[in-house]
């Protein structure tokens, strides 16, 4: 027997709770924008997207996330990693307002081997947009507990303990969680004690109206924890953040987009540049999915993030690229 | 499935490199006696420990063999044993079996997957 019940959907005719308190959860579709004011979820068509983007204000923001890159990684799901990561970035590139940054989510590597690294490094040169902020996948740590990682590419943070930091543009608070590290047997992704005290500290100076963007590669709600799909201390992580209006949480690791709004929090999960994996409990294993090679690039993509002034939520946008 | 052709075809290579560098790390529970040891194989498959249980005695070598196309690492609970690096397709790990006892491992990047080793002596 699948177990399917890490899906909830509203079954209202909108699909919306208009009473304050959403809790919905369902497959967001590519190119599609979600936005929540007051409660009330909103799609809106990419092409729309592009033309708010070209309005943006000085102190509004747009960023872009990408994940999953697992260079290095060339079985049948994908033979050509390198190739689709361009592709990503020459999207990226193509964009008519570029991302003032770049967060990458995790596993930039297959195998954590310095060439590996070196490939990533040299292909990420052809982006125009040249701030990126990382944080570490289970892919990136695998022989050094992230040693080799944290020196590569933490120069421009101030990286705690294992690679944890934060940082704020145009008013919007931005912590980079490291959930990869000292996992436990028989556990899900884990934070671990010295990471949320650091947490605790860090958001306490701010107003409940700061904007707040929380970005870790392992999912910071339980997905699928049969599959190891969720972050087992992640509820005290969010307790810290209860209190603010506005919390988007970025993840990867799951390689295919999952949404879920809580409350003012909205959990967002991105494409791989890589390969896909399957469904929550669709297969035996959650292991690298192999599609027909002409469906391959409309599984793989990246998620634009736009913050405006006065907004309650941020706008999250997934597109493929096919 | 798809894969298993590919598999076929890259796995000679892949165990001649793996076995030589993994065998020279291979960690050890302890040195005992090998008078008629044997060796024990589990497969790693679908993020699983194939058998996740096994009974062998003092001295045998168990060896691990990755065929997952996803990396996967043999790490004792305890740390009564040294460590696997990170497997690749069809990479091996090797240890032999020391003193009698039960011994919890799991997978350090997918720590769902656990596996339990009984020693008798």
């Amino acid at each position: 027997m699948k177990d399917h019940n890490y899906i909830k959907h509203n079954h209202d005719t909108d699909g919306i709770d208009r009473r304050g308190f959403l809790k919905c959860m369902a497959w967001a579709g590519t190119g599609v924008l979600w936005t929540v004011s007051g409660g009330v979820l909103a799609s809106k068509t990419l092409a729309e997207i592009s033309n708010a983007g070209s309005s943006l204000k000085a102190t509004d923001l747009s960023f872009l996330q990408i994940s999953d890159s697992h260079i290095g990684f060339n079985k049948a799901a994908n033979k050509d990693v390198t190739e689709t990561f361009k592709i990503a970035l020459d999207r990226i590139n193509a964009m008519p307002t570029p991302p003032s940054f770049l967060i990458h989510t995790g596993d930039i590597t297959q195998l954590s081997k310095p060439e590996e690294f070196d490939t990533f490094d040299q292909i990420l040169k052809s982006c125009r947009t040249k701030d990126v902020f990382y944080v570490p996948g289970e892919h990136d740590v695998l022989n050094d507990g992230g040693k080799m990682y944290r020196e590569r590419y933490l120069k421009n943070v101030q990286g705690k303990g294992s690679g944890w930091y934060s940082f704020s543009k145009n008013g919007v608070h931005f912590i980079g969680l490291v959930n990869v590290l000292d996992l436990q047997a028989g556990g899900l992704g884990q934070i671990g004690d010295e990471q949320l005290v650091w947490l605790e500290d860090d958001v306490k100076g701010l107003g409940a109206d700061t904007p707040i963007v929380v970005f870790a590669h392992i999912p910071l709600w339980t997905v699928y924890p049969q599959w190891g799909w969720g972050t087992s201390d992640s509820e005290r992580a969010l307790g810290y953040l209860k209190r603010f209006g506005s919390v988007t949480v970025l993840n990867g690791h799951i390689h295919q987009v999952l949404q879920k709004i809580e409350g003012n929090v909205t959990f967002h999960t991105a494409m791989s540049t890589a390969f896909p994996q399957p469904a929550p409990g669709t297969a035996q294993s959650p292991g690298p999915m192999t599609v027909p090679a002409e469906k391959l690039r409309s599984l793989l993509g990246l998620t634009s993030v736009q913050y405006k002034q006065g907004n309650t939520a941020l706008a999250v946008v997934d597109s493929n690229l096919s | 499935m798809n894969t298993l052709n590919y598999r076929t075809k890259i796995a000679a290579i892949l165990c001649a490199v793996s076995s030589v560098s993994l065998f020279a790390s291979a960690g050890e529970m302890a040195n005992t006696g090998t008078a008629g040891a044997s060796e024990t194989k589990i497969e790693i498959k679908d993020f699983a420990f194939n058998p996740q249980t096994i009974t062998v005695k003092s001295g045998d070598k168990i060896t691990w063999i990755n065929r997952d196309e996803e990396p996967h690492t043999v790490v004792n609970v305890e740390k009564q044993f040294k460590k696997s690096s990170a497997l690749d397709t069809d990479q091996q790990f090797t240890v032999t079996a020391g003193a009698p006892g039960t011994y919890s491992y799991y997978c350090s990047v997918h720590p769902k997957m656990t596996g339990t080793i009984i020693v008798k002596g």
